[in-house]
């Protein structure tokens, strides 16, 4: 049994979920390792987005000083 | 034996209390500490705590019973209305001068965002998705975005996510030294960048909140709220026809409305529902955010290093959290630190400023992921 697995039995078998309880000192908490490489779509995409549009503001930006800075 | 009787029927609330509720009583006490003796964030931790003692101590009461607190949460946590009234006051506050004079700088903002992200991941092992969501925002470093976002996504845990967003950014002097001294060499913490000031026109200040909210609405709605109502304090404080409201903004309206959020917030502060192993491990998923965050500003600046002849201070991207203005004066101290010469300021709070539009992005992108 690897580590993880091991890891995740012991939590799950501390949850309320388990034990059919409705609020217990664990409750609501899963131990999922595989979750984590799930969700690095959702951390790509999203630093992708955030570059994106920052990079959109960027450029925005300095149109926006060159179109308005003060004529001397 | 009667007046012993009426005596114990007098005091027998005493003994309807839960341990978890005295014990949140204490936790409001150390806030409340906290708030005078060191300064932490008073404006908000202090009606936190005293909220906090309020809601225990009400806990007895018949679950029907609607107390005070329970409605200001109704009327402004629950609709998200304080933290977007909040954001005008933050709007008002900042001067995107600094940035408008570089705008490259934001870039950094971007950067520090990560933390969010790999917080998401590492939540997700533990939490079901929105909770998640909602505790990977406390890297946002910044509190309205976090309590927005949390209520937004249904999250059980606003109440754990204020604390740690706001505590985390009461420490960020703290947090971040360290971080950012594991992560440079004193060789690179002692790269000079002289600030050449370029002026910023009137018309620019004014047009930059307005086309911000345009592109930011327009790619990310979910954003719309946060960003617009940012903007909006941010174009009160600009156009320089509303200097009474701005001044109203920056300090009535937002002090106002702290006290009101921190001390609706404490609703969920109730014992049994706070004091649980999910809490503790929400501050520390707490602290890894504002510790990635950190990360990714200064190795960004310094992976930016490698293509770049007039070389960045890589301590400058750390100041993408958007705990404003701590992150941005604490680089320019660690500056001066090395070099008593060395003046980051102007750049730091650039940095710092971007990192307050790049949260309130994040928090959309976050939104739109998720709800």
């Amino acid at each position: 049994m690897n580590v993880f697995a091991m890891f995740s039995n012991l939590i799950y078998a501390l949850t309320a979920e388990t034990t059919g309880a409705a609020s217990g000192v664990l409750s609501g908490l899963t131990f999922e390792p595989m979750n984590f490489v799930r969700m690095l779509s959702y951390m790509g995409k999203g630093m992708l987005v955030i570059f994106v549009l920052i990079g959109v503001i960027i450029l925005v930006t300095l149109l926006i000083n060159k179109v308005f800075s003060r004529k001397k | 034996m009667e007046f012993l009787k009426e005596f114990s029927i007098l005091y027998e609330n005493l003994f309807a209390y839960q341990w978890q509720n005295w014990v949140m009583v204490v936790i409001g006490l150390v806030l409340i500490y906290l708030a005078i003796a060191k300064e932490m964030e008073p404006s908000l931790l202090l009606p936190m705590g005293f909220g906090t003692i309020l809601v225990n101590f009400a806990a007895s009461l018949p679950e029907e019973y609607v107390g005070p607190i329970e409605v200001l949460y109704n009327a402004g946590i629950a609709n998200e209305l304080f933290p977007l009234l909040l954001f005008i006051g933050i709007g008002a506050m900042i001067d995107f001068g600094p940035l408008l004079s570089n705008p490259k700088l934001m870039l950094f903002g971007a950067a520090a965002q990560f933390g969010i992200f790999f917080t998401l991941c590492m939540a997700s092992i533990f939490f079901p998705d929105l909770d998640a969501a909602s505790i990977a925002i406390i890297g946002a470093a910044d509190g309205p975005t976090s309590i927005a976002v949390a209520n937004e996504l249904g999250s059980q845990y606003v109440g754990a996510i204020t604390v740690a967003a706001y505590s985390y950014m009461a420490l960020v002097p703290l947090i971040q030294p360290p971080v950012i001294k594991a992560l440079t060499t004193k060789k690179e913490r002692l790269i000079r960048m002289p600030y050449e000031q370029k002026s910023v026109s009137k018309l620019t200040r004014i047009m930059f909140p307005i086309v911000i909210t345009i592109v930011v609405s327009a790619v990310i709605p979910e954003a719309t709220a946060l960003i617009g109502f940012l903007m909006f304090g941010n174009l009160i404080r600009e156009c320089g026809v509303l200097d009474s409201l701005s001044e109203t903004a920056q300090k009535v309206l937002a002090n106002l409305v702290t006290i009101l959020l921190g001390i609706s917030v404490s609703l969920n502060m109730v014992g049994e529902q706070f004091l649980k192993l999910d809490t503790l491990l929400i501050l520390g998923l707490g602290l890894i955010a504002f510790i990635v965050d950190t990360a990714g500003g200064v190795l960004f600046a310094k992976f930016l290093n490698l293509f770049l002849k007039k070389k960045i201070n890589p301590m400058i991207g750390a100041a993408g959290i958007s705990a404003f203005p701590m992150s941005g004066r604490i680089v320019h101290k660690m500056g001066l630190k090395e070099d008593p010469q060395n003046f980051l300021l102007m750049h730091s709070i650039g940095v710092n400023v971007s990192g307050q539009i790049a949260s309130v992005i994040a928090g959309g992108i976050i939104l739109n992921f998720f709800s």
